[in-house]
């Protein structure tokens, strides 16, 4: 490819692969030691242990073997099983869990996500008792999740969360369980026993699970609805493992389908409870402590998938310079330096499966850092409620309502210039936490099922397209950076965890949030003006993309199909769930975007970055430049589809309105010489023997259509540039400087 | 009057040996590597050894304390950290300047040894001076016995694989000679030196409350790092390329022992 047609001497051009103080900036946490210091502890993890292992075929069998515990015991040791924990139970990191969660997802499955979601579901044990356990049922579990301190004697305790059933649908739907919980023995003034009966399916940590938290629903009147329950390995009763899930993926997680039929005190109930009236009443409901849980653990799983995207990189280029040597030419000809990289093509599509990598990263580390953000308010909601004067659940929603107004008129207050707005009610809205709450809560509804649809989605399709660039190597296994098993397991980043219909049925509701689409709006106005100093980033594609979407979201929410039926409505998810998908690749691109701003903004800071800077920031401009024109082609696509698609294509149909019958116009002829031959060639005409023009039927017309045309025209215009970005991008990947050898094993 | 040490490890950073490290002409006309401030940077092996030993034999000497002197670029040493501070626990004392392998040993070992001047609470009579015996960016060998000169350290030993203190407080040090074997000296007790070799014990693994407990004095003594001149000297380069390959590897797979053992026997009597 030309160098002289894309790139001027005075282009900057990125030397090296991205360094640990550039990914720092780019997310957030160059002041944050702590993490920086987790990150380089699991990357030792995965890069050794894990990447070992996983060379020597530990993969090929779905057992728990000696080889997979050695990789727990490495947890332990280098800080990853004691990262949920807090420095008062024997953790090192105080604070919110989601940002270290997904910071170490993405260095384990830099190598392997089952090893990443071997450390993932300990988390998710123990979540519902950080999220919702009693001071107790913390102090307990968290102090014996982390390893032994010096001078203590125990074993650690590993958990598993225990919800999914043989029966379909649980889980994907909180109202249907089978797991039951009964009293089994009350004496009186004494603490009920409660017989547990769950069968699992599909529960990871299963093999050396030492205690389970349980999904169950009461199967007696002395038990109110449905609750969370904590199960230890050596209660009374039957602890069955359970047969192993013969997995095709992440066979380095442990997945076993459990039975338990225990009995247990009250006190294991998450969170308590209270006795009203000779009830045992659960103080949270299975629903609610898994609707704290998923709202954020899902973040980390479109993580994983991302950093699959990113790790292909580096050995996709080192086999595609490498390809020819070995066979004729010598070094220092483009043949033997270049290899495969002499050729357009296996750059651009490296550039697309970097970029998608970038973005999904970005995405990801946003919902996290939203949620580590948002978590300290969101713990206290009831309290914000009750501090409002709402106990029941139509007080919360009067209040809810009441607050969306005062968190709408914040919003529109922000938008309002300088000069103009009233600052005095800012300030009077910012300080009101309700309206504080219900923005945050609007956020954590998207970024969640967002990420873990679009990330899990597009990578796994994007992942495919990494193996692609390997040739024959692709699907060995033999293949440098396991791509192969990277392919595959990314099928099951997008199930597990809720599957991409469940987060499409999240998105196609919470995405109506007027609060959320204010800050949508908000954020079309920020990228126009980004766009304006930023000029090539591609912000100004990602507005106009976004303009168009929102066109399309309130065409749809007032139109009606052919048949007169309305289009968005939950039912109709061909209508609703392409919207969810096109909006997940705009907020993706957006946060891409973002991060490169604050490389281009922090990264002077760094004196280690230096004259380096300019090159590292141009390359990411670039690949943002090539999203968000990827990103504006499907979106344009989906709504485009949507928009017309519902309407039905008019045909040659005697009664056609839109057709010009023959005998009309030839009639005219005589008034207006030349209608007849100009009808004919302008319009849809047919004859008097019935025929006319070849084809499907006469052209439709789009009245009302002018917005969508309108901004569609303008966004084409946008994608200007987008391919001389992709042109400067892969001209970039075929000089810079790689590794001499891969840092895990092959 | 304590019995422990007061354990000086000199290491800095190097490049991980993964990268490519391609010697080229800097603006400056001095040599330095190709997009050097970007390549990762690891602790440099053999002062990592030094730096492992040292804190084994803190942790069974009661009273001992280990620092760490580290010149090199002040964020790159930071980078650093924070892998190393996880490793086991020590004091850095940083140096803000350079840590390119086309520097003079004199150059810096007088800036390592101005700085081990300047620790506080420093006990000289107490002190074990540790550092590698060479440096995989600058292998003059030279640097630790410049430091060890000039903070007047004479008891000096180099390619250090063994350190045993006795039960009367004396040293006993194995030093690496040729063939396969190893000198052993004892001297009376601290001041020495010791240019470490590969030691004998592993690298330990990460230990994230030890590094918590680092990142403590660790961050502050970045941040109060001085700023010294670590030159050339009088040296002027005329060019830089990388060593021209002397030998053949030969990769072979399945090779049973006895026969990889009968072509170094070989190879040795040639």
């Amino acid at each position: 490819m030309s160098v002289a047609s894309v790139q001027d001497e005075k282009t900057p051009v990125m030397q090296t692969l991205p360094t640990d103080e550039v990914r720092q900036i780019m997310w957030r946490f160059a002041d944050r030691y702590d993490l920086q210091m987790l990150v380089q502890s699991t990357r030792a993890v995965a890069r050794g242990v894990v990447a070992r292992i996983v060379a020597e075929g530990a993969r090929n069998t779905h057992e728990w073997t000696d080889a997979k515990d050695q990789m727990l015991k490495a947890y332990d040791e280098s800080g990853i099983t004691a990262m949920m924990s807090t420095p008062e139970f024997g953790g090192y990191l105080a604070g919110p869990k989601n940002f270290v969660m997904a910071l170490t997802a993405f260095e384990l499955a830099w190598v392997d996500a089952g090893a990443a979601t071997c450390s993932l579901a300990a988390g998710l044990a123990l979540e519902p008792i950080l999220e919702k356990g009693t001071p107790e049922q913390q102090a307990e579990y968290l102090s014996r999740c982390v390893p032994p301190l010096p001078g203590e004697d125990r074993k650690i305790a590993r958990g598993a969360f225990c919800l999914t059933e043989p029966l379909p649908y649980v889980g994907v739907d909180t109202g249907i369980m089978c797991g039951k919980v009964r009293v089994a023995e009350w004496e009186e003034g004494k603490e009920p026993l409660l017989q547990v009966d769950k069968r699992g399916r599909f529960i990871t940590n299963m093999d050396y699970a030492n205690f389970v938290v349980a999904a169950v629903e009461s199967d007696d009147d002395r038990i109110k609805g449905t609750c969370m329950v904590i199960l230890e390995e050596d209660d009374d009763g039957v602890y069955d493992r359970g047969a192993v899930t013969h997995k095709l993926v992440h066979q380095l997680s442990s997945t076993r389908d459990p039975i338990f039929h225990m009995t247990v005190p009250a006190s294991r109930i998450v969170g308590g409870y209270t006795i009203q009236d000779g009830v045992v009443v659960p103080n949270h409901n299975h629903g609610k402590v898994l609707e704290a849980v998923f709202a954020r653990t899902r973040v980390p799983v479109g993580v994983m998938t991302a950093a699959k995207l990113v790790s292909a990189v580096e050995p996709i280029i080192r086999y595609q310079r490498g390809r020819f040597r070995g066979g004729e030419g010598a070094p220092g000809t483009p043949r033997y330096d270049l290899g495969l990289q002499m050729k357009e093509d296996v750059l651009h599509r490296l550039v697309d499966v970097w970029a998608t990598g970038e973005a999904a990263t970005s995405l990801g580390l946003a919902a996290a850092r939203h949620f580590d953000e948002f978590e300290e308010l969101d713990k206290t909601r009831d309290d914000l409620y009750a501090e409002a004067g709402a106990s029941s659940v139509r007080e919360i929603l009067k209040i809810r309502k009441k607050t969306e107004k005062l968190a709408l008129e914040y919003l529109d207050l922000l938008t309002q210039s300088e000069e103009e707005r009233d600052e005095a009610r800012i300030a009077e809205l910012k300080s009101n936490r309700l309206v504080e709450f219900m923005i945050g809560e609007s956020l954590s509804n998207i970024l969640s099922p967002a990420t873990k649809l679009w990330n899990t989605g597009q990578g796994a399709n994007m992942m495919r397209e990494a193996v692609s660039l390997m040739g024959g190597y692709g699907i060995t296994e033999d293949c440098p950076g396991f791509l192969p098993q990277k392919w595959m397991d990314s099928q099951l980043e997008a199930t597990y965890e809720g599957p991409e219909s469940v987060q499409r049925r999240q998105l196609i509701v919470t995405m109506t949030s007027e609060l959320f689409l204010a800050q949508f709006r908000q954020w079309i106005v920020e990228l126009r003006t980004l766009a304006s100093e930023r000029p090539g980033t591609g912000a100004c594609t990602l507005g106009s993309a976004m303009e168009l979407w929102l066109w399309t979201y309130r065409h749809l929410q007032d139109s009606k199909d052919a048949d007169g039926k309305p289009l968005y409505r939950d039912k109709r998810q061909g209508a609703t769930f392409p919207m969810a998908d096109a909006l997940s690749w705009l907020l993706a691109c957006r946060c891409q975007i973002l991060d490169c701003l604050e490389l281009a903004k922090k990264g002077p800071e760094n004196p280690v970055l230096g004259d380096a800077l300019p090159g590292y920031v141009q390359f990411f401009t670039d690949l943002c430049h090539v999203q968000a024109a990827h990103a504006a082609g499907e979106v344009s696509r989906i709504c485009a589809d949507l928009v017309y698609g519902y309407n039905r294509h008019p045909s040659w149909d005697p009664a056609c309105e839109q057709c010009v019958q023959a005998g009309e116009i030839d009639c005219l002829e005589g008034l207006i010489p030349g209608i007849s031959v100009g009808a004919r060639l302008s319009g849809d005409v047919v004859e008097t023997d019935g025929s006319h023009a070849n084809k499907a039927g006469p052209c439709p017309h789009f009245t009302g259509m002018d917005g969508f045309i309108s901004r569609r025209n303008k966004l084409d215009g946008c994608l200007t540039g987008s391919r001389l970005a992709k042109d400067r991008a892969g001209n970039v990947l075929s000089q810079v400087m790689i590794p001499e050898a891969l840092d895990y094993p092959i | 009057m304590s019995n422990g040490f007061h354990i000086v490890v000199c290491g800095s950073l190097v490049p991980d040996p993964l990268q490519t490290l391609q010697p080229v002409m800097g603006a400056s006309g001095l040599p330095e590597l190709k997009s050097e401030m970007m390549l990762p940077s690891v602790l440099d092996p053999w002062a990592g050894h030094a730096l492992f030993e040292a804190a084994h034999l803190a942790a069974k000497t009661p009273e001992s304390k280990v620092w760490l002197v580290s010149a090199g670029p002040k964020a790159r040493l930071q980078q650093l950290m924070m892998t190393l501070a996880q490793k086991v626990p020590f004091e850095l004392v940083a140096l803000d300047g350079s840590a390119s392998g086309f520097t003079d040993a004199s150059s810096v070992a007088k800036s390592l040894s101005e700085a081990i001047e300047g620790i506080a609470g420093l006990d000289r009579s107490r002190m074990l001076l540790f550092g590698g015996c060479a440096s995989a960016s600058r292998d003059a060998g030279a640097t630790m016995q410049i430091v060890g000169e000039r903070l007047s350290i004479h008891d000096q030993f180099l390619a250090v694989d063994e350190l045993d203190v006795e039960n009367d407080g004396s040293l006993r040090i194995l030093e690496r000679i040729e063939g396969g074997q190893y000198l052993e000296s004892v001297c009376e007790g601290p001041p020495a030196m010791l240019g470490w070799a590969t030691g004998t014990l592993p690298e330990p693994k990460n230990n994230p409350q030890v590094g918590m407990m680092n990142m403590r004095t660790i961050m502050p003594a970045l941040q109060r790092a001085q700023s010294v001149s670590v030159g050339a000297g009088d040296s002027t380069f005329a060019s830089v390329e990388v060593p021209q390959q002397r030998r053949e590897t030969r990769i072979v797979k399945d090779l049973p022992a006895d026969e990889i053992a009968r072509e170094l026997v070989e190879w040795i009597r040639s």
